[in-house]
């Protein structure tokens, strides 16, 4: 996120697009319902009607995968009207007029014609957002998970820039990540282009750097593969050995029948975790890692905010944390990582990086500190970019153009798959499956059809249906309800025994790899007839 | 401005609240309805305070200083006053602090002990009222409910979830969900914000009646495992069962001490009994329990072989946005420091 979390209260408008925050991100939604209460205009984009859009001014309800059609119409609504913040494009970007001349290939007319919402409302949702003093875009894996995320991203960057609405509070853009530490992961250079803190692998100087730092010599720096292409490469022997740290790979990747084709494939597949999965059962070798509440650490918010994780409970068994392992492997490979405590590992990451210099395990003892935070006396960064100064001198805007999902709808096929979180869920359900109270309240997946689209086919709600793909196919119970747009449907992935990722398109972005997991072709029949395992007739949050 | 407090002085903004300014120079003014996150109530009047050159007893929530104002805390008619307070509200409900979940962590058993107050000095009949014991994580406890409010505040305004509101009249009203719904079949969404706020024991969190005193369990501060936003949160372990079993949210950015059903009820699954224990390996295709050593000698050795064979880039690895900082570090360390390959990524990009 640009901006923090608490700012969102005080936001006069706030643009969610693909995010569903009542359940992906709960505490999220309770600042932005907190801001509609007390007036701000909340504009909930979503072609599904999530509960947020209870609180919401107005609800748009765009196509699957029509986002940058539906974001450039409204950019060029603001620049018609004058709206855009010239001033900002002035001092703070450095091609507006290309923007400005790329947007006028989308008159709302034609905007409204790819992405379902009608012109009115276009011209609605543009007149608010180009009037208002500032606004907060919030956006998640809707906009992320399609072949055309990164430009997903892109075209919203363009439309705060345009509105002059990066580096002021309580607006700027603000990716909400799905993850306890998925920020964190990405800041420790879990990632096959870039050291801890960013730091290009391929250049020469930070080699030598890391080199003088870890004691060793011969760092590769030749970027190394993204998560789909080390999968994909296990089918033609490029990769053999897969070390995989608390992922539930078969459960989480898209297209499932494959994934399990690339992991019987590995030479080597070593499989640490804290359960086991149905991930686990295709491993050679099973270590038994801590749990959440085993060992001390940090975990790195969607905000940036750097914050201590603590050893509650003495972990089951043989049970022995990762980096403890990852020593001793070093050690049987012949060099000393120095990975002797959690506290050491970090010192021995904050040593060689400048955006995390300033933060210590003693220094977030009772709060976090946010990065950039490069000196033990920074205070940490609130919000990125202020004033509109950028990290790469002026905001650059980037011309993007509509590219339709991977896999349409057709006669075979005719109705559209989009997935996610649950709120009583959480990813393969392997935390929130063995707690005890969350199936009692959610117990099987469901499927969510539209009414208009459940009469065709016959089906009403708790029915037994039978959804496929080209990939594969899933029985479980329907869920008929608004919530669902029309021709669409939606599923999870927190249950093993029906989970959505064994109908999805492993079709992906070409910059991020990250697989179209919100929008996919299927066919839904009815199996059965069948009731809700505890239906009333009256509407509840988030459950049927 | 400035105000005097039992003699003490206060510097202190024009919108404070008296009960604010005192709290500011350390002088405790007990209330039970106001919370400052659910903000002035004036409804239990446990916090009046006398003030020179007004006419009465002033609710301290809800009345705003003015320059110069001398105010005082515990004379003999606030006390009596105080005094009364709790032993109506002791008297009009099933206030029973040896069986009650609370003992320890309530705040109207604390103004009993500070009041002095042994047992209720009236005896109201207990009404009839019904207990909520419908939803997986929440019960309402009615017949300890001292009507403060701050959980339909805390649900209407705090977590915004509009679920908890006040319903019926006079010696009849009660704590309801949407239009006086059983919990399980309510909105609810089980966020807990109200059993937090919840000053008796009125509002609990079910899983945790019965599983240890505050007093006997330890308090852990740590971060909620589960999305991005980082909620803070405070563990209760009770160590002899090696178990969590209660989460409280604790009150500093980002969370404010709000949670969601996860944050908040999700935490058994450390000490489930599905966890794997101990290595394991496969062996004639079936995974066998092995020490750490075999385990370990025989990863290394096909990792050197295979890439001895092969080269460094046949070498993958994931961490993974669910450990922390210090283990994703650990493992782009190992990939990049031990095999020499950049082969290593996590499932940010799912």
């Amino acid at each position: 996120m640009t901006n923090s979390i608490q700012e969102l209260q005080d936001a006069k408008v706030i643009f969610v697009i693909g995010s569903n925050m009542t359940e992906a991100h709960p505490v999220v939604s309770y600042y932005v319902k907190r801001a509609a209460k007390k007036g701000a205009t909340v504009i909930v984009n979503d072609p599904r009607c999530t509960d947020l859009v209870r609180w919401a001014t107005m609800h748009v309800q765009h196509q699957v995968g029509t986002d940058i059609a539906y974001v450039n119409g409204l950019i060029n609504e603001i620049f018609k009207n004058g709206w855009a913040d010239e001033e900002y494009l002035k001092n703070n970007t450095e091609n507006a007029e290309e923007i400005r001349k790329h947007a006028e290939g989308y008159p709302v007319e034609k905007a409204s014609e790819i992405c379902g919402v009608p012109v009115e409302q276009m011209k609605e949702v543009a007149r608010i957002l180009g009037t208002a003093e500032s606004a907060s875009v919030c956006y998640t894996l809707g906009i992320t998970e399609h072949i055309c995320g990164t430009d997903n991203v892109k075209t919203l960057a363009n439309l705060q820039m345009v509105l002059g609405n990066i580096g002021k509070y309580a607006a700027g853009l603000n990716p909400l990540r799905g993850q306890n530490n998925v920020q964190g992961a990405c800041d420790m250079g879990c990632l096959p282009n870039v050291f801890h803190n960013y730091q290009p692998v391929t250049d020469a100087k930070v080699i030598a750097k890391m080199e003088q730092s870890w004691g060793v010599t011969g760092l590769s720096d030749k970027p190394g593969y993204k998560m789909p292409t080390m999968l994909h490469k296990a089918l033609s022997g490029g990769t053999k050995i897969l070390y995989c740290i608390g992922d539930n790979t078969v459960q989480t990747e898209p297209h499932m029948a494959h994934t399990i084709k690339e992991l019987e494939a590995l030479e080597l597949f070593i499989a640490v975790d804290i359960f086991p999965t149905i991930t686990t059962k295709y491993a050679h070798v099973i270590l038994p890692d801590t749990a959440w509440g085993e060992d001390d650490g940090t975990f790195t918010n969607t905000e940036r905010r750097v914050q201590r994780v603590r050893k509650a409970l003495t972990p089951p068994g043989e049970a022995r944390p990762t980096w403890w392992m990852l020593q001793e492997l070093g050690k049987r490979l012949g060099v000393d990582l120095k990975l002797t405590s959690a506290d050491a590992v970090w010192e021995d990451m904050r040593s060689t990086s400048t955006g995390f210099a300033g933060i210590t395990h003693p220094r977030i003892e009772k709060l976090g500190l946010q990065w950039p935070c490069p000196t033990l006396e920074h205070p940490g960064t609130r919000f990125l970019h202020k004033d509109g100064k950028f990290t790469r001198g002026k905001g650059l805007f980037s011309k993007t153009d509509h590219i339709p999902p991977a896999e349409v709808p057709d006669a075979e096929y005719p109705l559209v798959l989009s997935t996610g979180r649950r709120l009583w869920h959480y990813h393969s359900g392997t935390q929130t499956r063995n707690s005890v109270g969350l199936e009692g309240i959610f117990p099987e997946e469901l499927i969510e059809l539209n009414p208009h689209d459940a009469v065709k086919l016959g089906i009403k709600s708790g029915d037994m249906v039978k959804a496929s793909s080209r990939r594969g196919d899933v029985t479980l119970r329907a869920w008929v309800s608004e919530r669902a747009g029309r021709g669409m449907c939606w599923m999870a992935f927190h249950f093993a025994e029906a989970c959505a990722n064994v109908l999805t398109n492993d079709a992906f972005d070409p910059v991020t790899e990250t697989a179209e997991y919100k929008a996919c072709a299927i066919k839904v029949v009815k199996v059965a007839d069948g009731s809700m395992p505890r239906a009333t007739a009256f509407p509840r949050q988030a459950r049927p | 401005m400035q105000v005097t407090i039992d003699g003490r002085t206060a510097s202190v903004t024009p919108e404070t609240t008296v009960l604010e300014a005192a709290r500011s120079v350390g002088i405790k003014i007990p209330s039970l309805c106001y919370h400052p996150k659910t903000g002035k109530a004036g409804r239990c009047r446990a916090c009046v305070v006398e003030i020179d050159g007004m006419r009465g007893l002033q609710v301290s929530c809800a009345t705003a200083v003015r320059d110069g104002m001398s105010i005082h805390t515990r004379t003999e008619t606030v006390l009596a006053a105080r005094k009364m307070v709790v032993e109506l509200l002791l008297a009009d409900g099933a206030h029973n602090c040896l069986a009650c979940e609370k003992n320890g962590g309530c705040e109207l058993q604390d103004m009993a002990y500070d009041l002095g107050i042994e047992a209720p000095a009236f005896i109201i009949e207990d009404r009839a009222a019904e207990n909520d014991a419908s939803s997986e994580m929440i019960v309402i406890d009615r017949r300890k409910c001292i009507e403060c409010g701050r959980c339909v505040s805390a649900c209407q305004n705090v977590v915004v979830n509009e679920v908890l509101s006040m319903a019926h009249r006079g010696a009849q009203t009660q704590i309801v969900c949407d239009a006086d719904r059983p919990m399980a079949d309510s909105t609810c969404v089980q966020c807990g914000e109200c059993s937090q706020l919840c000053p008796v024991g009125a509002i609990l969190p079910k899983k945790s009646i019965g599983q240890g005193r505050p007093w006997a369990l330890e308090m852990v501060d740590t971060t909620c495992p589960y999305c991005g936003v980082g909620c803070q949160v405070t563990l209760h372990v009770d160590k002899a069962a090696n178990k969590i079993v209660k989460v409280t949210g604790r009150e500093v950015e980002p969370n404010d001490g709000m949670l969601c059903v996860k944050g908040r009820y999700g935490y058994e699954f450390p000490s489930s009994p599905n966890r794997l224990t101990q290595p394991l390996m496969l062996k004639n295709g079936e995974h066998v329990p092995v020490t750490w050593d075999e385990a370990l000698d025989f990863v290394a050795d096909r990792i050197k072989t295979i890439v001895a064979a092969s080269g460094p880039d046949v070498f993958s690895a994931f961490g993974s946005g669910r450990i922390t900082n210090e283990n994703n570090y650990a493992i782009a360390k190992f990939a990049r420091a031990v095999v020499k390959t950049n082969n290593v990524d996590h499932c940010a990009r799912t």
